[in-house]
Formats: C-alpha cells, sequence, structure tokens
C-alpha cells in the first residue's frame, strides 16, 4: 500500500521542514521581541517603524515574502548570506523570509503579553530607579513571556506549517517533495494523508507540550 | 498594563537629548537602507519606467489581470468566511459540551484540521472534487480552495468562540441557570449574543488571514487569484516581477489594512458601548486566551 | 446583536452558499464530449511569449496558432474556443480528467508521459538550449555551463536534464516561472536560463528584450512537441491529420515566422507525424 514512498527521502523532507522551523523560531523570537520593544519604547520613530513593520508585513503573503527574499534581496540586491551555492543560499533566505514574517505575529503576541503585567510592576521598577531597559528586561518581560507561552506557541505552529512556502523558491522541504510525489505518483490521496499525518506529528506534540508549560509557567494572578 | 508610558519616566532633558541621538541613529540606518535599495535597484535597472509603465499608463494591466485576479480572491475570501463562521460557531459550541461523545469528536477534529497546512487541505478538497464529484473544471479550484480555507478556518474560528464564550463572567451562567433556564437556552439567549459582539474584532482579523491564504490556490491548484495574476503578467510585460510583485503587495496591504482599521474601529465601539458584560476579545488577545486560534 | 438575527444571518448565507453551489455545478459538464456547435476547451501556457501567452488582446503564440488551426479542422471557430491554463505539472492529469480535449502547451513527447497520455504529432522541434545576455561570450559550449549560474523552473526536465548529465557541476537556481528566471539574468545574479529553445526564443523576441539576450544554439536535447489527448481518445488521427494539412498549406511556417521571427531562432522543419526524435 505505501509503495509509493520508495525512492523518496520523506525523512529527509521533513528534517528540511523541522530545520527551518526551528531557525526561524529562534530569530522571529529575537527580532520580534525588539520589535516590541521599539512599540512600547520612548522613542517616537521607533515606535513607529514598530507599528509600520507590523502593520505592513502581517498584511502580505507569506509568498510574496519569500519570493522577495530570492527575488529582490538575492537576485537584485546581491544578498547571498555567504553561500556561493544556490541551495544553501535559498534555504537561508527562506529563514529570513519566514523570520521577517513570523516576527510580526511574535511582536503582537509579546504586545498583548506586556498588557497583562499589572502597572503596579512597572511602576514599582520606576520607584526603583530603573530605566526603561532594565524595567523592560528584569521585570516586565520576563512575566509578559510567561503569560504568552499559549499565543507563542500558537505562532511556532503556523511558523511550521507556513514553512511549506518555502517551497515557491526551491527550497527542498515536505511540501515540494509532495508536490514533486504528486506529479509522478498515482495515489494522490495517500500523498496527502501521508503528509498531513507528518505535520499532525510535528505540531500537536508542540502545542500539548508547550501548553502543559504554559499552565506550569503562568504568572498566577 | 494600559498606556505603554507607564514603562519609563517623564523624560527631562537628558533622556530628550538620548531620544535625539537615538532618533538620529535610527534614521541614519533607515536612510542608508532605504538608498542602498533605491541605488542597486536603479543600477539593476528594476526602476526603469518600461517595468512599471503597465501599472500607470493604460488600464490594460489592470483590467487583464488584475482585478480580475482581485475578484477571484474576494471571491473565494467571502464564501470561506460566510461558511467557516456558522460551522466554526457549532464546533466552538460542540467543544464547551457536558456531553463527553460531542465535546470529544469536536476536539478532535478542531485541533485535527489546525494542524495541517492550509495547502494539502486544498489539494486534498481538489482530489475529492474531480474523483467524487461531477463539478465542472473551471468552478472546481474555488471549490477546492474554499474547501480548504473553510476547514482550516472554522477552527480556527472554534476555537475564537470557545474563548469568547468562556472569557465571559461566570455570574452570567450562575444567574441564567438561577432564573431556571436551560442549557440550550442558557447559550443561545445568554451567552452567545454577548460573545459575539466580543469576538467580532476577532472574526474580522482572522478574515485577512483568509484573504492571504487565497493566494496559495494560485500557486498550486491554477486558481486565477490575485497572486496568479503575477506570473502571465510579468512575462507579458518583459519580466517586471519585481514590480509585478511590488504592486501586487500593495494591494494585500491595501486591501488588509482596511480590514484591520475595520477591525479597531469595531473594537472601540464595542468597548466604548458598555452594553455588553463581557470583555472584547482583540485581535491580539484571542490568542491570549490559552489555546486559541492563532490568527498567522 | 440580537442572537436571533445572527442565526437568521449565518442560515441565509449558508442556504445561499448552498444554492450557489448546487447551481454552479451544471454549467457546460458536456465540454468534455466533443459535439457540433459546443464549445472545445484547450489546454495552453498562459505565461510563454511566442507559446502561449495570455495578452490585453488574448491568446498569442506559436501553440495558440497551432490550436487555432486544428480547432479549426474540428469544426469549431475561435469564438467556440474555450482557453485553459495547463501547468507543466498538471497536464497529464488535466486530460485524464477531461477537463480539457487536447493540449498544446509546450508539451514534449517522452516514454513516460506516453504510458498516462496518447500524443498527436510532434507538430514542433525544438532543443533543450541556454538563454545568456548578449554581450556574454563565455558560454562557447555546454561544458562551460560546468561552471556557471544557471536557473530553470523547478520541476522541469531541463532542470534534472542539467543535474543529471549535461552539467552537473552548474549550480543551479529553480523558481516557479521562467520570468523570475530573467529577472536575475538581467540583474547578471544568474548567467544563463535553460530550457526549450522555442521558449527562449519567443521571450527574447519580445520588443522589450530587443537585442538583450541571445540563445546559445547548443541543441543538447531533442524535444518533440506533441498534442495530447486522453489515452485512446479518437481525436488523435484527426489532429494528426489537421496538423500535416497545417504544413501542407504553408500556415505553420507562418505561424513560426510570426512568432519566433524576431528572435532569429533557426528552427527546425516541420516534423513529419508519428516522427519522434529521440
Amino acid at each position: 500500500m505505501f509503495d509509493f514512498l520508495s525512492g523518496y527521502d520523506l525523512l529527509g523532507a521533513f528534517w528540511v521542514t523541522v530545520q527551518l522551523t526551528l531557525l526561524a523560531a529562534v530569530g522571529s523570537l529575537v527580532w520580534g521581541t525588539l520589535l516590541a520593544a521599539m512599540r512600547v519604547g520612548p522613542v517616537p520613530l521607533m515606535r513607529g517603524f514598530g507599528t509600520a513593520y507590523v502593520n505592513i508585513v502581517r498584511n502580505i503573503p507569506l509568498t510574496v515574502i519569500i519570493l522577495f527574499t530570492s527575488l529582490g534581496l538575492n537576485q537584485t540586491l546581491g544578498v547571498s548570506l555567504g553561500s556561493q551555492d544556490f541551495d544553501t543560499i535559498n534555504f537561508r533566505l527562506a529563514v529570513l523570509g519566514l523570520v521577517a514574517y513570523t516576527s510580526a505575529f511574535v511582536c503582537e503576541a509579546i504586545r498583548s503579553g506586556i498588557n497583562t503585567v499589572p502597572v503596579g510592576q512597572a511602576e514599582a521598577a520606576r520607584a526603583l530607579g530603573l530605566n526603561f531597559t532594565q524595567v523592560l528586561t528584569l521585570v516586565v518581560l520576563p512575566q509578559a513571556f510567561r503569560s504568552v507561552v499559549g499565543p507563542l506557541t500558537n505562532v511556532l505552529i503556523a511558523l511550521t506549517k507556513n514553512t511549506t512556502v518555502a517551497a515557491a523558491i526551491g527550497v527542498a522541504e515536505a511540501a515540494l517533495l509532495m508536490k514533486e510525489m504528486i506529479e509522478n505518483e498515482a495515489e494522490l490521496l495517500l500523498i496527502s494523508a501521508v503528509f498531513a499525518f507528518g505535520f499532525v506529528v510535528l505540531t500537536l506534540p508542540t502545542g500539548l507540550i508547550l501548553g502543559w508549560v504554559g499552565k506550569k509557567v503562568a504568572v498566577k494572578r | 498594563m494600559s498606556g505603554s508610558s507607564v514603562l519609563y519616566d517623564a523624560q527631562g532633558p537628558r533622556a530628550r537629548l538620548r531620544n535625539v541621538v537615538y532618533t538620529v541613529v535610527f534614521v541614519l540606518a533607515l536612510v542608508a537602507l532605504v538608498w542602498w535599495v533605491y541605488r542597486s535597484l536603479s543600477d539593476k535597472g528594476q526602476l526603469d519606467w518600461e517595468k512599471w509603465k503597465p501599472f500607470f499608463s493604460g488600464s490594460e494591466a489592470w483590467t487583464t489581470y488584475i482585478l480580475p485576479g482581485l475578484k477571484n480572491t474576494l471571491i473565494a475570501a467571502a464564501v470561506s468566511m460566510l461558511i467557516a463562521l456558522p460551522l466554526g460557531a457549532l464546533f466552538g459550541i460542540a467543544r464547551l459540551s457536558d456531553h463527553v461523545w460531542i465535546r470529544v469528536p469536536a476536539a478532535v477534529i478542531v485541533e485535527f484540521f489546525r494542524a495541517i497546512p492550509v495547502l494539502i487541505l486544498m489539494i486534498f478538497g481538489n482530489a475529492l472534487f474531480s474523483e467524487y464529484t461531477s463539478v465542472s473544471s473551471d468552478d472546481r479550484p474555488l471549490y477546492a480552495v474554499v474547501t480548504g480555507l473553510v476547514l482550516y478556518n472554522s477552527s480556527v474560528l472554534a476555537e475564537i468562540v470557545r474563548a469568547g464564550i468562556l472569557a465571559l463572567p461566570k455570574g452570567q451562567t450562575e444567574a441564567a441557570q438561577a432564573i431556571g433556564l436551560r442549557k440550550t437556552q442558557t447559550m443561545t439567549s445568554i451567552l452567545l449574543p454577548q460573545a459575539v459582539t466580543a469576538m467580532l474584532p476577532a472574526i474580522v482579523s482572522q478574515l485577512v488571514v483568509i484573504v492571504k491564504d487565497t493566494a496559495l490556490g494560485g500557486a498550486i491548484l491554477t486558481f486565477p487569484e490575485l497572486l496568479a495574476a503575477v506570473s502571465p503578467m510579468s512575462s507579458y510585460y518583459g519580466a517586471n516581477t519585481i514590480a509585478s510583485f511590488t504592486i501586487v503587495a500593495v494591494i494585500f496591504v491595501l486591501l488588509n489594512f482596511s480590514l484591520t482599521s475595520f477591525a479597531s474601529w469595531l473594537e472601540r465601539r464595542l468597548r466604548r458601548r458598555k452594553k455588553s458584560t463581557g470583555a472584547v476579545l482583540a485581535p491580539a488577545a484571542v490568542g491570549g486566551t490559552e489555546s486559541a486560534g492563532a490568527t498567522v | 446583536m440580537k442572537l436571533r438575527k445572527v442565526t437568521a444571518a449565518s442560515a441565509v448565507v449558508l442556504a445561499l452558499a448552498v444554492t450557489a453551489t448546487a447551481c454552479g455545478s451544471n454549467d457546460d459538464k458536456d465540454s468534455g464530449s466533443s459535439g457540433g456547435g459546443k464549445k472545445i476547451a484547450i489546454g495552453i501556457k498562459f505565461d510563454q511569449p511566442g507559446i502561449g501567452q495570455k495578452t490585453p488582446q488574448g491568446y498569442t503564440g506559436f501553440d495558440v496558432d497551432v490550436a487555432k488551426y486544428v480547432a479549426k479542422k474540428l469544426g469549431y471557430d475561435e469564438d467556440q474556443i474555450q482557453w485553459k491554463e495547463a501547468k507543466s505539472a498538471d497536464r497529464e492529469t488535466m486530460l485524464q480528467r477531461g477537463d480539457v480535449q487536447f493540449i498544446a502547451a509546450s508539451y514534449s513527447i517522452t516514454p513516460e508521459r506516453e504510458k498516462k497520455v496518447d500524443f498527436a504529432g510532434p507538430y514542433l522541434l525544438a532543443h533543450q538550449d541556454v538563454l545568456v545576455r548578449a554581450d556574454d561570450d563565455s558560454i562557447k559550449s555546454p561544458a562551460d555551463l560546468n561552471s556557471k549560474k544557471l536557473c530553470s523552473v523547478t520541476g522541469s526536465t531541463s532542470a534534472q536534464n542539467i543535474k543529471d548529465k549535461l552539467a552537473p557541476k552548474a549550480n543551479l537556481l529553480k523558481y516557479p516561472t521562467y520570468s523570475a528566471c530573467l529577472t536575475g539574468l538581467q540583474n547578471k545574479a544568474v548567467d544563463a536560463l535553460t530550457t526549450d529553445d522555442s521558449i527562449l526564443a519567443g521571450y527574447a523576441s519580445q520588443a522589450q528584450f530587443k537585442g538583450k539576450f541571445k540563445l546559445g544554439g547548443f541543441k543538447m536535447t531533442n524535444e518533440n512537441y506533441g498534442i495530447g489527448v486522453k489515452k485512446g481518445s479518437d481525436l488523435k488521427d484527426k489532429i494528426n491529420k489537421a496538423l500535416e494539412e497545417m504544413v501542407a498549406d504553408g500556415s505553420w511556417e507562418k505561424a513560426v515566422k510570426a512568432n519566433f521571427g524576431p528572435a532569429n531562432y533557426q528552427y527546425d522543419p516541420a516534423p513529419k507525424i508519428g516522427d519522434v526524435k529521440p
């Protein structure tokens, strides 16, 4: 029944999906936190930049962003991210595109987390003489992160599924393999089912484990 | 924490000076970036009038490629939303049922469809329609796209509905029970009406997700939506891919930005109107309630 | 907002959606069977200038001209033709499902494809070639490609040929469309675009590209363009006859000149029906 799987590197393709997810997750957590900091910070221009960035990026289809990283950044602006080989370049560009897109959602999640921290916390911190960076990094963000594990998990799951868009610039992840298999094999429904199952295996445990972690670390108020 | 200004002190002369320095550095960095992009684009001839002309002189490009694509994008998004909304409400309520045999299957279905990429759901829908129905090949891509979007988004909407109902104060249910309403009555005449108002902004911003996701149908199912219009358009106008994608991206941003603006206007309006006791679920806050749908 | 209104509204909406679905499905379901006064659905490319291109004035290209001629001989006028986009990956499935009666979309006859569909023709002999910038003289033979940056389309046989035998060491970039590749070629981010010379000639003939690109002229493979029909279809013989007439009455020559002429494309003479060059 599963003869059609032979000759295809299914695990390899899903491994690329996992790599894309993990790298983009780390990148978008960092960039998304920075964006959130800009949006609540004292410099008006940075606030404006953060708002504009989030509003533009999250309204563009991811496919366009991914294609832009390759067509625009690489083919026009000449950014090659330290590699000569197109396969490597496009993998890195896909990570970059996913980071650019996902960080907008990370930023919004963290901002909603900052809103759940009681005003008294920040006021007390300021009364102690802490400056903005210290208030944010020592007092507010640690509490905010604990309350947004749930939303961030959802963003991570969405990111896992969004890596399929990297197929648009030829990154050999799961969706590209699926497309190739559908072109060559007859068992369309079975192939879809196998790949659907693969994604369920990747995303469901993530949701369950992080959901448990979220409950564990949540600040009880 | 409402105003962000609680995070920092009122600014004295030194803080203001520091802000000015930060602003200047930031502006310089941005300008340098924009200049570099501009120089590279114009060096490579990507800003040549020839590449942009089709969009700004004459309406051919719009009437042949862009507007028909936009129309299909809007149709697919609207139909998906209209079908997904009642389905989502149904599953959201089912997940709150007291009966295990309703609650558990509903939960399994919702979690399953949320875990699978929409693209795979669309391909699956396309195969279903061509194997088992007599839908004409003209309509099939639309049907497949709508199927994929409905399956995914109704499970996300189910979570929004569930979160909206759970966010209502417990007193509402208790009061309803105290005056002798049955479970169905409590749900339909007390909880849902309040939850619907609270959920509206979140629902509208889910529409943005749907609009963006129609683009997946163009890539793989030859559904002639807005993004798919770029391919014949850029080949006809001498490979002006950068210009074509930019124009299409701007249209998406404008379209979705007006939707999100509508969502936040709705949110403000509902918040001001103190009629409902339930908290308003802000688009971002939907993710905030545990295990609610990510609007990504 | 009262709940009754909401439920009523959603009920109406759902009902509308269901009825819309029910109505929509009955339209031209019969287009699958070839009949006298009915429409004929033909699969072509929408994004290959010179071959099959959607333009504000309608559809143009060599494949389109051939398809129009064949349709005429089958008894269909131009306004009875329903053009459908046939992306490379979808072509066999479209024929098997009966979405279109035949496909003329730079469709090379290969043994693998012949297992799934039947081919009339061939009606054009094309070859895999490269398109390079007009001022670039560094690619003189296919072997030179090994040290170059190439671009081709995801899932195409041209990309596979390069990796498998022609230039395995070449740095190959894969995009969804040829236009994206051309952008890279113009920007000097890639050195050559590789696919069938007929497609390349179509791009090079565009007014915007006059004098900017040239064909390598390597003839690396033989691509026999055929007209795909459903396996066992009786259309195959009729189309073959139409193609023979097209060559005989000079319409073939005229179509080739009109579509590929400006690019100085050295096209092969019209192939004999059934003469598939390996």
